[in-house]
């Protein structure tokens, strides 16, 4: 294993920086300015039963560090990702997904996942109950431990894949829905989705964004996640992925040391679509300034002594 | 796609709202007129995205229009500045679809992308006629120097200070084409579509996250199904749109 490497689920990625669904599509975009081999792996976007067109635009607003999206969950639908999308990327990327799902009810998910179930590139299914952007469903299951709880059992019981739940910080406390996850069997969690934002056009008096609200994500988060990383660290045993604004290597370390077994980046790649690629070929530098040997052994090192 | 570190050359206004960036650097990503770069703006997360008006081997000339905080900032870049940018978005407009004698109309600030299309279709030996239309004479752009790539050039403006009084669509009834290229605000693209006569190719903006199709930040319906403005255009065809959609 080399000194970036980490697992995840009995799965050794090469380092743990991972691509954020939502923010790397199915990889194509990438691979034409780089070779993505190079990732830990990625998370691709959200993915549903059936396709979505999503919200209406403007999807999208500038803020002072980072942006608000409502792209409210635009995919080709589950049967198009396992059709073309998966064909397609194993012409460009040798190393298993994330295969990031999203849904309106229960059943939804679960069907979603037990087809994905079968695709021998996914690692993990990443089951997202966490989008601030659609009406129904969305987020309604990662507000409460109850629905999370749901959903996880669900999913588990038509899949043999590890499921981690994407978790939502718009929450009063994320602990005890960390710990309903765990408990109706979650092989690990993401967290955390993006925060509820919203904008407004001083010109026009309108908010910026179609669907008036969105979610913040970006440099300006990366405290909040943190946090929630460390929280969720001291009440569950099983793996977390962090995200939340990371942009540098040494972002992706101080992740780890809340409680990340690995680390996805998201907004960062919208800005500069080589910045996974940057973080990875720094990470060893940044590894050796902190005198860290094994990135594997730090997950948590905040927590200790 | 290609990130370039451009150095600016020029960036002076040339009417009261409107700049011209002329940046110095590698232009090979620049493969059709219509394109756009994604540029990186100081103290802002989002890139801009600003259409390209011209370009040779050497240098690419935007003119962009100050809008907001960040087009704003954009002015404060000096000669010498360097620029980070995302060079050779967007597919731009296709020069093969033109025939003999295309009509290319521009409203405002959409009128600097059908500069280098009109550059173009002249070194095909085509005749393009060029329609613009401005609010008023003192935010006219441009024209001399379509006049001087030897486009017959004919000019609108809302208060009739040049060319014919009203909108675009009036001179347009009265010309024959081969073929439709148009860029400008909504409204406008909207009115030259329900006038025009011939197949055609329109260029729109969108509020853009990523500038390079990752983000589905800039989606649109069309009878083709869901397009990115920024990769899968933003030129879109005439036949595939869905005006219906766009309030």
């Amino acid at each position: 294993m080399g000194r970036t490497a980490v697992t995840l689920s009995g799965w050794e990625l090469d380092n743990p920086v991972i691509p954020a669904s939502g923010t790397f599509g199915y990889g194509k975009e990438f691979a034409e300015a780089y070779d993505i081999n190079c990732l830990g792996t990625f998370s691709f976007k959200g993915t549903t039963l059936k396709p979505r067109f999503g919200n209406p635009t403007p999807r999208i607003a500038e803020c002072g560090a980072g942006l608000i999206n409502s792209v409210g969950l635009q995919n080709p639908g589950v049967d198009h990702v396992l059709a073309v999308e998966l064909p397609e990327l194993a012409g460009f990327f040798h190393k298993k997904v994330i295969a990031n799902v999203g849904g309106f009810s229960v059943e939804e998910y679960a069907e979603a996942c037990r087809r994905l179930d079968g695709a021998e590139q996914v690692g993990i299914l990443e089951v997202n109950i966490s989008c601030p952007n659609v009406d129904h469903g969305g987020m309604s299951f990662g507000v409460s431990p109850e629905a999370a709880a749901q959903v996880t059992r669900a999913v588990k019981a038509v899949t043999t894949k590890p499921v981690y739940i994407k978790l939502s910080p718009n929450v009063t406390d994320i602990v005890p829905i960390a710990r309903a996850c765990q408990e109706a069997g979650a092989d690990g969690l993401s967290l955390i989705n993006t925060l509820m934002g919203m904008r407004i056009d001083p010109r026009t008096r309108r908010p910026v964004i179609a669907n008036r609200m969105g979610g913040y994500s970006g440099a300006g988060i990366f405290p909040v996640a943190v946090r929630m990383v460390y929280q969720v660290y001291e009440a569950v045993s099983i793996p977390i992925i962090g995200m939340g604004g990371v942009q540098t290597a040494e972002e992706v370390i101080e992740m780890m040391l809340a409680g990340a077994a690995a680390v996805q980046v998201g907004t960062a790649n919208l800005i500069d679509p080589w910045a996974c690629k940057g973080i990875i070929e720094e990470l060893p530098r940044a590894m050796d300034r902190y005198g860290i040997e094994s990135l594997q052994k730090i997950t948590g090192g905040a927590h200790h002594g | 796609m290609k990130q370039v570190w451009y150095t600016v050359r020029e960036n002076v206004p040339v009417t009261g709202e409107v700049w011209r960036m002329v940046l110095a650097g590698d232009t090979g990503a620049i493969t059709a007129p219509g394109q756009f770069l994604n540029l990186a703006v100081p103290g802002f997360t989002l890139r801009r995205p600003i259409s390209v008006c011209d370009w040779d081997g050497e240098s690419v000339t935007l003119l962009y229009k100050v809008v907001g905080r960040g087009t704003q900032a954009m002015t404060a870049q000096k000669a010498g500045d360097r620029v980070d940018a995302l060079a050779g978005l967007g597919n731009g407009f296709d020069t093969a679809r033109s025939g003999r004698r295309p009509l290319l109309v521009g409203g405002g600030v959409g009128t600097p992308p059908l500069y280098g299309l009109c550059r173009m279709l002249r070194q095909q030996g085509k005749e393009p006629i060029v329609l613009l239309g401005f609010r008023t004479a003192a935010e006219a752009l441009l024209t001399r120097e379509f006049a001087a790539l030897g486009a017959e050039v004919q000019i609108a403006t809302e208060d009739g200070t040049a060319g014919t009084r009203g909108f675009v669509t009036g001179p347009m009834a009265g010309l024959d084409y081969s073929y439709l290229y148009a860029c400008g605000p909504l409204p406008m693209l909207r009115a030259v579509d329900k006038a025009a006569k011939t197949d055609g190719q329109l260029s729109f903006e969108e509020r853009m996250g990523c500038g390079f199709g990752a983000c589905m930040g800039c989606s649109w319906r069309t009878k083709n199904g869901s397009k990115r403005i920024c990769k899968d255009g933003p030129v879109l065809e005439r036949s595939e749109l869905l005006w219906e959609e766009q309030q």
